[in-house]
């Protein structure tokens, strides 16, 4: 596992970086409507105040460099729709928000999803087996915005145990969280009985038992490190779809994070915040994937990148 | 196989995954010599296979019910889906609305029907464009191999990683909340695994006696996909396809939830169920009866999935 390897990647991911950055910014400049054509009709003075302010009124490709430019700066712009407020001032507040629900979603689905998967395999065709995997199917096919309401409805509205929607107390956190990381504990669940499965069927682990390891040993210590691998490769698509939940999870709870800023600007068309969080939304998956690579050469030594 | 895509790409979490979760190696390898035994006994084995699994015939039935229904909506719905009645609001099950009616005084029933029209009609047709792209471009990479296919892969490796759902959303913003563009869109979110398959499938043919044959006595290339390379492809595509049908029904639905999919006064599942949520307070069968409807049809379509991959592949094993 070498540092070429990664490299590698870096430079493989510059042009697709470029083009979407490019696509992006030609897309905006192109959009049906300008920003400013909102229900009033500006004065032409202050419209042409507002192109000046926005660098609006130069050639097409000193915009372009110049939004190069900014990027270069980390400087995402100024929001189109919300006066005196940047992109980058909204990410710095939503982002720690997202942050959390989505770090706490993750917590639960691997707590819970790996828990449930090493006990399913373990005790393999019984009640321990049969239940979380029922379940699990259930986690699988159910998506995020059926989820998230009826667990409203039973827990919010219907036994009147936590509250419907906000992000105050951790009493708002508990709903958000497992309706994100539902679906995530139950592939984790069934990925990890599987791996775990194949595993525990070597002949490393009969010689392990044969020379007297405690069973705790020997799932704990040899078993997990292989039966865990599949789980790893997960985490990488994973932490892409709560970035993608996300976007239902905020907006059914009213929760004020960067997935209900991008949904509100992508229905505002406020071009330069919608621009600014997918930027940061590819950059986060990216990363995430890259991590997820390292650790999975790390852990699996049959995998080396050249 | 594993550590040569790693080698080759880099990335490859996706590839990983659907080994995992699909067990894809197992079952393109299986169709492939299933294939050479006889090619209409295949079918009628699958079939024969399919007709024992009984959670993959009722998913059967019940799409096939479903589909029946979305068809002859626009005769058998009892009421129009956008005709309100301000003073008819949340009007509760009665014989002139079997669901009520929501917010607007609308039936409720006619809109799940005419909504599970459209949530279908886009599953079923961004589905087709993602075979379409998918197969196509999997076919000719796959067939001139070499240089052509190691960089028709890398770039689809490429593309891997990009979230496709902000792509679309993206799209759907700038260029309004067009329904043939949503067809379009979604269809292109889901032709890589497709390509992969595809390839596949093709450079274990491009080896086959019968192909060679058809090239030397001058077959052109076009002609030698359609007719004797993409036809003999087909059974891994169409147990993929039944696994992308839903996730494009989930992509529209969860699009339409966020208010960029269908625009009002048209529904689809999940419009409807954005508007469930809304009034769930006052009347939980606005989201209950949209809610049940997706999940029956996305549970139809897994079953159904997994029942085509057994079929299609004798020598899977049934963990």
């Amino acid at each position: 596992m070498g540092l070429r390897w990664l490299l590698n990647r870096l430079v493989v991911t510059i042009p697709v970086f470029f083009t979407v950055v490019t696509a992006v910014f030609f897309m905006i400049r192109f959009a049906p409507g300008g920003p400013f054509d909102s229900e009033k009709e500006l004065p032409p003075g202050v419209k042409e105040n507002l192109a000046a302010k926005y660098h609006l009124d130069e050639p097409l490709y000193q915009q372009y460099l110049r939004y190069w430019g900014d990027l270069a700066h980390g400087d995402l712009g100024p929001s189109f729709k919300h006066a005196n407020r940047t992109v980058n001032e909204i990410i710095a507040e939503s982002l720690p928000v997202s942050a959390e629900l989505g770090l706490l979603a993750l917590f639960w689905a691997m707590l819970i999803g790996v828990s449930s998967g090493i006990v399913a395999a373990l005790k393999r065709n019984t009640l321990w087996d049969y239940i979380p995997m029922s379940v699990s199917i259930l986690g699988i096919c159910l998506p995020t915005f059926v989820i998230g309401p009826l667990l409203v409805l039973a827990f919010a509205i219907g036994l009147d145990w936590l509250p419907v929607a906000g992000w105050e107390s951790w009493e708002h956190r508990v709903l958000p969280s497992i309706t994100l990381g539902f679906a995530y504990a139950a592939y984790l669940s069934r990925l990890t009985r599987g791996g775990m499965l194949e595993i525990l069927s070597q002949d490393f682990i009969r010689t392990a038992r044969a020379k007297g390891l405690s069973e705790a040993r020997v799932v704990l210590h040899h078993a997990l490190r292989g039966g865990l691998l599949p789980v790893i490769s997960y985490l990488g698509p994973a932490i892409a779809g709560i970035l993608t939940g996300a976007l239902v999870t905020e907006t059914i709870f009213h929760i004020p994070g960067l997935g209900r800023f991008f949904v509100e600007s992508a229905l505002n068309r406020d071009y330069t915040v919608v621009m600014g969080t997918a930027l940061l939304y590819f950059a986060l998956i990216f990363v995430c994937n890259m991590l997820v690579d390292v650790a999975y050469a790390l852990l699996d030594p049959r995998v080396r990148y050249e | 196989m594993s550590k040569l895509s790693v080698d080759a790409t880099g990335f490859s979490t996706y590839s990983r995954l659907l080994q995992n979760v699909l067990r894809l190696r197992r079952f393109t390898v299986g169709v492939t010599a299933v294939t050479q035994k006889e090619s209409s006994g295949l079918w009628s084995d699958a079939w024969r296979r399919l007709k024992a699994n009984r959670l993959a015939m009722f998913g059967l039935i019940f799409l096939a019910f479903e589909a029946a229904i979305a068809i002859l909506t626009p005769w058998i719905a009892p009421h129009p889906f956008d005709v309100q009645s301000l003073e008819n609001t949340f009007a509760n099950p009665s014989m002139a609305h079997w669901l009520g009616t929501d917010a607007l005084g609308r039936d409720v029933l006619s809109r799940l029907l005419f909504g599970s029209r459209i949530s279908l009609m886009v599953g079923f047709l961004a589905s087709m464009v993602s075979v379409i792209v998918g197969v196509v471009y999997g076919a000719v990479a796959g067939w001139f191999g070499g240089k052509i296919d190691s960089w028709m892969m890398r770039i689809v490796d490429v593309m891997y990683a990009l979230p496709f759902i902000f792509l679309v959303i993206i799209l759907m913003v700038y260029f309004g909340r067009d329904i043939r563009l949503l067809f379009l869109a979604l269809g292109l979110t889901q032709w890589l695994t497709m390509a992969r398959i595809a390839r596949g499938q093709v450079l274990g043919l491009k080896r086959k006696e019968f192909v060679e044959a058809a090239v030397t006595v001058g077959v052109p290339t076009h002609r030698l996909l359609s007719r004797h390379i993409i036809p003999n492809a087909i059974g891994p595509v169409i147990v993929y396809l039944t696994l992308t049908v839903p996730a494009v029904i989930l992509e529209e639905a969860f699009l339409s939830f966020l208010g960029l999919g269908v625009q009002p006064p048209h529904a689809s599942w999940g419009s409807l169920i954005s508007s469930g949520v809304e009034a769930m307070e006052i009347a939980p069968r606005l989201l209950i009866a949209p809610a049940i409807a997706l999940s029956l049809t996305l549970f139809s379509l897994n079953f159904l999935g997994d029942g085509l991959r057994d079929a299609l592949d004798p020598k899977g094993s049934t963990d």
